[in-house]
């Protein structure tokens, strides 16, 4: 009789987004709180404990709400005073409106979900625009560890082995930009980055070769 | 108040309010009057100069006014949750004034079932008015109006106490300001229902209940013990009983083979039936539970979204992984419906084995998550004008 529910892939906590009991801000949520409006509502998918929230609520002071699938996690949020839901991201965003929100934000998230094509386009039909973040699985010490090593990438940014990787739905930023592209998302602000631990490089040139990660703003066409 | 030991809110005194003195009487939803109508209630902590630190904590089906400290009356009557009310812990009783009331239709201070018709001398009985959710928290308001509040910091409750929630946050939606339902519902389910249904059906059916006049009487006490079995059942789930009593059998090696208690889980509900018939009114018991099961927040027009627009409050809704009493689709509905109305809520599932029990076992988290939502929960409107400039 298992005490818990039997984890599936998608209630596996994403990526690194939780560092321990951290609450400084990651260096590339920076980047992020630069691209929201003061005032606005924000919806943030796979909130985590809630850093990037409480940094738009206190920098921007933005609206902000979360959905999380990790119970300490919510625990944490409630502790930083936000609202958060416990709930998994694949059940969709069925209580929320068309364009209800003005941002709906995926940081390092999408690649856990079960369908991400599905979540993002509920992100697009709720968030009058979405803040999209994803590890760039083109960025060149992944192809050169695959390449001339020929063993499964691991980065500062995919630190998992194969075998117990939350990460099922990788993509690159070439890859992203194309299913924007098909499935009539126009996206507005693109920065791609090189992140260090403390600090983030923009990588202008080549960046599905030279950036770690990408950050998308998209809206509907 | 003299505090007996670090976290405890000492000896308290339950106090009286007498209102709805006819020709006032209080208007009841069934189309009845009710008065004159007393409450039973307790307060802890001090009420503070501009009146904004008051909670009030709403009992659940078989509790009572005292919610923490010690009865210097009667050391016998144990505080229902005393691990999270007093100095220091979730609802902290040097910051808040916590106010805790009986229910109407209750049998431990305020008016039900068992006191005094005035108009005949003799117990209401059957004589007493059907009362709903609505109708509790109705005469609960009077009280609050009374003690000089004119809006509710916070309004918390687990299980019936949740769906009073629920309608305070409805009813008087200016005078709650957080709401935090726990283990709770906006519909009775048709399978909480029918547990009532029995438990009724045991009191009933039960000779010594004379159609509800068994006053100066022993009363229905087997029916009424059978129903407070079935009751405890529903409070556990499969995997605590498994813990709590396993196949063991009670205060034996080898079965029987005969009608006897023979297991430890037999022996644990007999208790609990034989103590609970000393302290509760197997009439209060009827009504009770018929409130519960007349509640449905959905109604009239079977959309718990618009029957829910009326509240301001920001929520904590909280359900336990292991209630399959009040499952959790069932906070999930309700959080869905606040959502949809663009209310600030959070929404945690707390892993729990301890079934629908665990919104008085599960201290830990709970005083976690309310410590903070207290704290920090302020309305939206004050958090602008005070909140950090923008970039």
């Amino acid at each position: 009789m298992p005490s818990r529910e039997i984890p599936s892939v998608s209630k596996v906590p994403p990526m690194t987004k939780r560092t321990k009991a951290n609450d400084e801000l990651r260096p590339e949520f920076n980047y992020i709180v630069d691209l929201v409006t003061p005032g606005a509502s924000v919806l943030d998918l796979g909130c985590g404990e809630g850093q990037l929230m409480k940094a738009l609520q206190t920098r921007k002071r933005a609206r902000v709400q979360g959905i999380e699938l990790s119970d300490t996690a919510v625990q944490a949020c409630v502790e930083k005073g936000l609202f958060v839901y416990h709930g998994d991201l694949d059940e969709g965003l069925a209580d929320f409106n068309d364009g209800s929100m003005d941002f709906v934000i995926l940081t390092s998230t999408i690649q856990v979900l079960q369908r991400p094509d599905l979540l993002i386009l509920e992100a697009a039909r709720v968030g009058r625009k979405c803040i999209i973040s994803v590890p760039n699985f083109g960025f060149w010490r992944v192809r050169f560890q695959l390449m001339f090593e020929g063993v499964m990438p691991k980065t500062s940014r995919l630190p998992y082995e194969w075998y117990d990787t939350p990460n099922i739905h990788l993509t690159t930023i070439s890859d992203f930009r194309r299913f924007c592209r098909e499935h009539n998302l126009r996206i507005l602000h693109e920065t791609d980055l090189v992140i260090g631990e403390h600090t983030c490089k923009h990588v202008l040139a080549l960046p599905n070769m030279f950036a770690d990660y990408g950050i998308f703003v998209l809206e509907r066409e | 108040m003299i505090p007996s030991e670090p976290g405890s809110v000492g000896t308290v005194e339950t106090q009286y309010f007498t209102f709805a003195e006819p020709p006032n009487e209080l208007a009841l939803e069934c189309g009845r009057k009710l008065g004159p109508i007393t409450l039973a209630y307790e307060t802890y902590g001090s009420l503070n100069a501009d009146k904004s630190n008051a909670i009030l904590i709403i009992h659940a089906l078989t509790g009572d006014a005292h919610v923490a400290g010690i009865d210097p009356t009667d050391e016998t009557h144990k505080p229902w949750w005393d691990t999270m009310v007093g100095p220091g812990k979730a609802f902290d009783t040097d910051r808040y004034f916590v106010v805790c009331s009986n229910c109407i239709g209750g049998c431990k201070g305020s008016t039900g079932p068992s006191s005094i018709n005035p108009t005949t001398g003799k117990p209401y009985a059957l004589d007493f008015p059907m009362l709903t959710i609505a109708d509790m928290v109705r005469a609960q308001k009077e009280l609050i109006r009374h003690l000089g509040i004119e809006q509710l910091l916070c309004v918390v409750g687990g299980s019936m106490g949740g769906m009073q929630v629920l309608q305070w946050a409805v009813s008087y939606p200016e005078m709650v300001r957080l709401a935090i339902p726990i283990a709770t519902t906006g519909r009775l389910s048709p399978q909480a229902i029918a547990f009532d249904a029995v438990g009724r059906h045991a009191i009933m059916g039960d000779p010594n209940w004379n159609h509800g006049n068994y006053y100066g009487t022993p009363g229905p006490t087997h029916g009424l013990a059978i129903a407070r079995q079935i009751g405890h059942i529903t409070y556990l789930s499969d995997r605590s009983m498994h813990q709590k009593f396993g196949r063991d059998l009670q205060d034996k090696c080898e079965p029987d083979y005969d009608f006897v208690t023979e297991f430890k889980v037999e022996s644990y509900l007999s208790y609990r039936g034989e103590s609970f018939v000393t302290r509760f009114d197997a009439n209060s018991y009827l009504y009770i539970t018929k409130a519960m099961d007349y509640f449905d927040l959905a109604q009239p027009s079977g959309d718990l979204r618009k029957e829910l627009a009326a509240a301001k409050a920001a929520f904590l809704v909280i359900s336990f992984s292991s209630d399959w009493l009040f499952p959790s689709y069932m906070s999930k509905e309700i959080v869905s419906a606040l959502r949809r109305n663009n209310l600030d809520v959070s929404y945690a599932e707390i892993q729990s084995d301890y079934g629908h029990d665990a919104f008085l076992l599960e201290v830990d988290t709970l005083t976690r998550l309310i410590t903070n939502f207290l704290e920090y929960a302020v309305p939206r409107d004050s958090e602008r004008v005070e909140g950090a400039p923008d970039d």
